[in-house]
């Protein structure tokens, strides 16, 4: 094995595919909160492609990870089918986080994966924040509860948010006529090439290990690890 | 030569095929029937947990392995694991000296961080330094039982000026020390740096993380000196329950898996035997899977399975501890020696040490009539030895 210190903050790979993640809460088959999430890594995909910058995209539906979130949150280690899925989250140069909105905030679901992530494995990294709910009431959920929750984790979210009613999937305006909110393909426009902007100014993103060691003994003697 | 034991958390559970729930007097008493009962079918190691709070029993682990040693003869006594993080350093070097000297040297330790958040403020230490107090406590102990006489200072406790720690080491040799950490890779290193053991404890994990922590020791393990990565010192932990007949161990086991206090309710037990260690099956079975640990790991050293906890009767633990001397560990040894090259080294003993070490040496420290002079028997006294590379 080569040397394992790692220097946080060396630089990626600037050459290879844009590593995309898109991590979806919908609880039904189908859903509109993926819906909004393939509409979001189809826009990212054409934003970055604009760029000259190959992309690759992850799906990562929780859905089909819940039981194995009830166990690792249990267990504390991850079945290897959700492994897999976490490790293209915190391998990722940028995410796209959906959630429907339930009481007032992400569903348990969504909030189950990001309780599971090692401590900083999201800082830095550029996230679009996007949410569904039955109707327009909820749309601030984004702001209140998960931006939040991506301040936490040190991410980067980005300044748009995309909300989508169910309303948003029959109308290509505004929800009434006299609606001022621009037709949901606009906002998945703006947002991903918000996301796409910030993506293509940065380097690709080393590949989390966690095995790193980031100080030398001697330095962790001196009070630092 | 391998060493093969028994770890035993101390936790007192409610069995939930009978309702029975032991006391804590009855389930101190069967930590002590268990390790007699492991020297008796022949098993080498019993190690103890440390806890400071309900369900579990060994607050006072020194105290346990103490009066153990009074009533074995043969078995290594061992910690699984020490809070370095919380325990005074300084009290560790001293009540794990004496234990050594009672138990005439069968004695060492794995140091752990502990699980359990408020143990630290109960003991007045700040979670958050977890990582510092393992790395400086521990630099402070490795001295304590190396130099006669220490000055000392740090982030975490009260300097030291003019200390020895009494008793001095046994046969002038310390106790062999494991550091246990299941992900910190900070961990590993503070292993290898001073060449001392790492002991994965694997039971909640699959293997292919065992495998990469263990592989980062070994390198580092290298990396600072102590010889070849094949040569540092493992130990893994392991879990088992066991009948003649797999699908028996299975229907008696599953009660207490679904209700165990931290994976029941949770994974399936074939999920759970599948992605960890834990084996519930015939003895053969456990032969096999724990006779390829070693493909995942490398030679190692020592292997410990815990069997007396989520409720389990004495009686069955007793059992299991016979069928693991009886038919299970004879089988390992004889494989796990097959083909293991011969630099890799022996498990750590006492014995071994002392050799390697020229032999016995009494390190007394006397204080003479006035109290004002310290030395050896020869005269001698020994400050700042070498920083730890080599010293084993």
């Amino acid at each position: 094995m080569s040397t394992t210190l790692r220097h946080p903050g060396g630089e990626g790979d600037r050459e290879g595919a844009v590593r995309v993640a898109v991590v979806s809460a919908g609880l039904r088959q189908p859903s509109s909160t993926q819906l909004l999430a393939d509409r979001l890594a189809e826009g990212t995909r054409d934003a970055l492609g604009d760029r000259d910058l190959q992309v690759h995209v992850t799906q990562v539906g929780l859905r089909t990870h819940a039981q194995d979130l009830t166990n690792m949150l249990l267990t504390g280690f991850a079945p290897p089918d959700l492994q897999t899925a976490i490790d293209h989250v915190v391998d990722a140069d940028a995410l796209i986080a959906v959630s429907p909105i339930f009481s007032g905030s992400y569903n348990g679901l969504f909030k189950s994966f990001f309780d599971v992530l090692d401590e900083d494995v999201l800082a830095g990294v550029p996230v679009l924040l996007a949410a569904t709910a039955g109707t327009a009431r909820h749309s601030l959920a984004i702001d209140h509860a998960m931006r939040p929750l991506f301040a936490y984790l040190n991410a980067l979210a980005l300044p748009t948010g995309v909300f989508a009613a169910t309303d948003d999937f029959g109308s290509s305006s505004g929800v009434r006529e006299d609606d001022v909110v621009a037709p949901l393909a606009d906002r998945v426009r703006r947002a991903t090439q918000e996301l796409a902007e910030v993506v293509a100014s940065r380097p690709r993103r080393a590949a989390h290990d966690p095995m790193a060691l980031t100080a030398s003994f001697e330095e962790m003697l001196r009070g630092r690890s | 030569m391998m060493q093969f034991g028994v770890f035993s958390v101390g936790d007192v559970t409610r069995d939930p095929t009978t309702g029975t729930m032991p006391t804590e007097h009855e389930r101190i008493e069967a930590m002590v029937a268990i390790a007699r009962k492991a020297e008796e079918v022949g098993l080498d190691v019993f190690a103890s947990g440390e806890h400071h709070n309900p369900p579990f029993v060994p607050s006072s682990p020194t105290t346990l392995l103490g009066y153990v040693a009074a009533r074995t003869e043969r078995i290594v006594l061992s910690t699984a694991t020490t809070l370095i993080t919380t325990n005074d350093p300084v009290k560790i070097a001293e009540d794990y000296a004496m234990l050594q000297h009672l138990a005439q040297g069968r004695v060492d330790l794995i140091m752990g961080r502990g699980n359990t958040g408020p143990v630290y403020p109960w003991f007045g230490q700040d979670i958050r330094n977890g990582m510092q107090l393992a790395v400086e406590n521990y630099a402070l102990l490795h001295r304590l039982w190396r130099e006669d006489v220490v000055d000392w200072e740090g982030r975490f406790r009260t300097p030291l000026q003019s200390f020895t720690s009494t008793p001095r080491p046994l046969d002038g040799v310390p106790p062999f020390v494991w550091h246990g950490s299941i992900r910190s890779p900070q961990i590993a290193e503070q292993a290898a740096y001073y060449g001392d053991g790492y002991f994965h404890n694997n039971i909640f994990w699959p293997v292919h993380h065992t495998k990469q922590m263990v592989e980062l020791y070994r390198n580092r393990f290298e990396h600072h000196g102590h010889g070849r990565a094949d040569q540092a010192i493992v130990g893994l932990g392991g879990q088992v329950f066991m009948r003649p007949r797999s699908q028996d161990a299975v229907r008696e086991f599953r009660p207490y898996f679904d209700n165990a206090p931290v994976y029941g309710h949770g994974p399936s037990l074939e999920d759970f035997t599948a992605q960890t260690p834990l084996t519930v099956g015939s003895p053969q079975q456990v032969i096999d899977r724990y006779a390829e640990m070693r493909d995942h790991v490398g030679d190692y050293q020592r292997q410990l399975f815990l069997i007396d906890h989520a409720g389990l009767p004495l009686s069955t633990v007793l059992e299991q501890i016979e069928i693991l001397g009886g038919e299970v560990v004879p089988v390992l040894r004889k494989e796990l020696a097959d083909g293991r090259p011969a630099h890799v080294p022996d498990a750590p003993t006492h014995a071994a040490r002392v050799e390697a070490a020229g032999g016995p040496q009494d390190v007394t420290v006397y204080a003479d009539v006035d109290g004002s002079l310290l030395g050896r028997a020869d005269g001698t006294l020994h400050r700042q030895v070498e920083q730890p590379v080599g010293a084993r």
